[in-house]
């Protein structure tokens, strides 16, 4: 098969383009901006036929989008970062109103101070905003992620906006081979956006007045019900992309060497990549550990964790990013749903490759051997910090 | 009999719960009466959204999307970027706000509209404060006004700057048409909507709304007060074509200020020499404005 040689931005930028998005509206950022720069590119040669606004910042990249896509065109942006943060109304506001756009976000650091490295801390703050998130660790996954988030999004059961995820510079700027499918074979996965309602003049409705509190409630519970049927429609759109192209994800959480493993470690993103050689290494060892990828972070996979809950006795969560008070993301949510499980094994949570700090696969093994051995000492520990002492915080 | 020169379809109902008097319902109301039912109007957080009613209903004939209280010129610009991908041409699109949504937090997002020159109608209904949330002051408040956040007080607390000048700021980013309007002057509003509503670009409104609740008066005195404004050119009518200044309406003779500050109670706590630094300060606008309509004339295409 030909591939092509892309970064993840381009990846992106090529996703949105084969899932012919109507709108986009953008505001560049680093370490987005060869996302904004590439589509123009697309635009202007014609290549792709898209309304291009190009804002004036990230919160009217979103404010447009939602605008767009409530009168019925399939709306897409990218951001990152600060870019995302600024967003956060109106991320608030494209949920509660059940629209399906899709946004590329490049995983940085938030300042201060400066950082433009990969961190999670931009889009796990937007975790309770309504929006799915998914996780990427190469840049096929990024161009067959942003297609297969618009099929979930307009599914009309989910109606809900969907965050690609890609860590900065590990892939936004790293060049990959990427199978860029035809266009054909994409407009045959996914249909024209069809919204079950529209801005239209010839059936005009109002959208979003004020809403008491005697059925405020019921528009809240209809979005966590669109996000918990959402698990099983990213699974089936996943399968169905397998077989369409021949290549599938993992759905919401991909598996690595879990057969007979006493041992795993849960991992989004770029270092899924590297704990596989770890995993490996270990492997070569006589070690039985596997590797469990949260690529949906929203849904969470609660079922998935629960299932590898049954499988080991001990597992490593690593976060690459910090919930100030207790424990990351990632962990407390991890722990959280083990709480309601048959088994409860050993968890502890480390957190690691903060604001871009680089993971070998070493330390990752590291990682695997404290939690083979199940080694007490704390809930969570800062992996890797240059300051000695204590690297636990609890 | 007189010729009727306004449409007479109704596109907003008359069941809108805006307070006794409310100058901003006349706004929308001719404005739509202008513009006629292909258009879809979104309005930001506000008296606006409040007027319109609670769920499930809705105060317009036409669709209307509500909007974060800083987003309605780039929601408007993201409804046209839709019509347009779908090859919609004759829908007009209109961003509806309130002068806080308009002058002060949305300031950012229509200042990116305008300078794209985004093919949309923004219409600001100039209420002068943040009259939804309590009568607070917005950066179009006049100078001398009490409101709840300049509350006079015993330190003469009163607002001490003058009203943003948003038709100057909007005429600075070379947009096709600009211009005041009145709700007490529905003709002359109308003919300007009508006028610029096909122009390519961005065309901006600022539209006098009188508010009894917030400025403290009758609310029978409304459109006395819009004519009271008209008459001292605390607030004259003027359109400016591609920076072409014209007065659209002059007043015969100008009245002093004070019979358009005596009717309100936000002015009230006024003395004499305030009085006149207003009296000055109108005076100074309008000659600015006439020799801006003087000196701009020979660009007229």
């Amino acid at each position: 098969m030909p591939m092509d040689v892309m970064t993840g931005n381009s990846a992106q930028a090529y996703g949105a383009k084969l899932a012919r998005a109507e709108v986009v509206a953008a505001y560049p950022i680093t370490p987005q901006t060869t996302v904004v720069e590439k589509l123009a590119d697309l635009v202007a040669s014609g290549e792709m036929k898209s309304q291009y606004i190009k804002v004036e910042s990230e919160h009217s990249a979103m404010a447009a989008c939602i605008a767009a896509s409530a009168t019925g065109a399939r709306a897409y942006t990218a951001t990152a970062a600060h870019g995302l943060a600024l967003m956060h109304e109106m991320l608030i506001w494209a949920a509660g109103s059940r629209l399906p756009i899709v946004m590329g976000n490049i995983n940085r650091a938030m300042a201060p101070p400066w950082s433009v490295w990969a961190d999670y801390q931009d889009s796990i703050a937007e975790r309770d905003t309504g929006w799915m998130q998914f996780y990427c660790q190469n840049n096929q996954e990024v161009l067959d992620t942003v297609i297969q988030a618009y099929k979930v999004a307009e599914n009309h059961d989910i109606l809900l906006p969907a965050m690609v995820m890609e860590d900065a510079f590990y892939l936004s700027h790293t060049f990959e081979p990427v199978d860029v499918p035809p266009q054909k074979d994409v407009d045959d996965f996914l249909p024209p956006y069809d919204p079950p309602i529209k801005l239209d003049v010839d059936n005009p409705v109002g959208l979003w007045a004020l809403v008491p509190p005697d059925h405020y409630m019921e528009f809240r519970f209809k979005i966590a019900k669109a996000m918990e049927d959402s698990r099983k429609v990213i699974q089936e759109v996943d399968e169905e992309w397998e077989k369409k192209f021949g290549r599938s994800h993992g759905g919401l959480v991909e598996r690595y060497r879990m057969e007979d493993a006493d041992a795993a470690i849960i991992a989004a993103g770029t270092m899924s990549s590297t704990a596989r050689v770890a995993v490996d290494n270990m492997r070569d060892k006589g070690k039985k550990v596997g590797l469990a990828r949260l690529r949906v972070f929203r849904p969470f996979p609660y079922e998935e964790i629960r299932q590898i809950a049954k499988e080991v006795d001990s597992i490593g969560v690593l976060d690459r990013s910090y919930t100030f008070g207790h424990g990351g993301a990632f962990y407390t949510e991890t722990a959280g749903a083990l709480y309601q499980a048959p088994e409860r094994p050993h968890v502890k949570n480390y957190v690691i490759g903060i604001g871009g700090r680089d993971i070998p696969p070493k330390e990752i093994e590291g990682i695997l051997e404290k939690v083979l051995s199940k080694e007490d000492g704390g809930e969570v520990e800062w992996w890797g910090l240059r300051t000695s002492g204590s690297r636990e915080v609890n | 009999m007189a010729k009727l020169t306004i449409p007479q379809e109704e596109l907003m109902s008359s069941g809108h719960i805006g307070c006794l008097g409310c100058g901003a319902t006349l706004a929308m109301r001719y404005l739509l009466k202008a513009l006629g039912k292909r258009t879809m109007v979104t309005i930001p957080a506000g008296c606006i959204a409040i007027m319109s009613g609670i769920y499930p209903r809705s105060f317009l004939k036409v669709p209307l999307l509500d909007v974060a209280f800083e987003t309605t010129a780039a929601s408007a610009s993201g409804i046209r970027a839709a019509l347009d991908a779908k090859g919609i041409k004759d829908v007009y699109v209109v961003g509806f706000g309130g002068d806080g949504g308009t002058a002060d937090i949305g300031i950012q997002a229509l200042s990116g509209t305008a300078e794209r020159g985004d093919n949309i109608i923004y219409v600001m209904y100039d209420n002068e404060a943040y009259m939804n949330t309590g009568i607070q002051r917005s950066s179009a408040t006049p100078f001398g006004a009490w409101t709840t956040t300049t509350p006079v007080g015993t330190t003469g607390d009163f607002k001490k700057r003058p009203k943003k000048n948003m038709v100057e700021i909007m005429v600075a980013h070379d947009i096709p048409y600009a211009a005041t309007a009145s709700v007490s002057y529905p003709e002359d509003f109308v003919k300007k909507v009508q006028k610029a509503k096909d122009m390519d670009g961005t065309k901006f409104f600022h539209v006098f709304s009188p508010c009894p609740t917030g400025w403290r008066f009758s609310p029978e005195m409304t459109i006395q007060m819009g004519v009271l404004a008209y008459q001292t050119t605390v607030f004259p009518m003027y359109e400016v074509e591609n920076g072409v200044y014209r007065v659209t309406k002059k007043p015969a003779k100008r009245k002093p200020v004070t019979e358009y500050l005596k009717l309100q109670g936000r002015f009230k706590h006024l003395d004499d020499e305030t009085i006149e630094i207003i009296q000055k300060n109108v005076d100074k606008n309008w000659e600015m404005l006439l020799a801006k309509a003087e000196f701009t004339k020979k660009y007229a295409e």
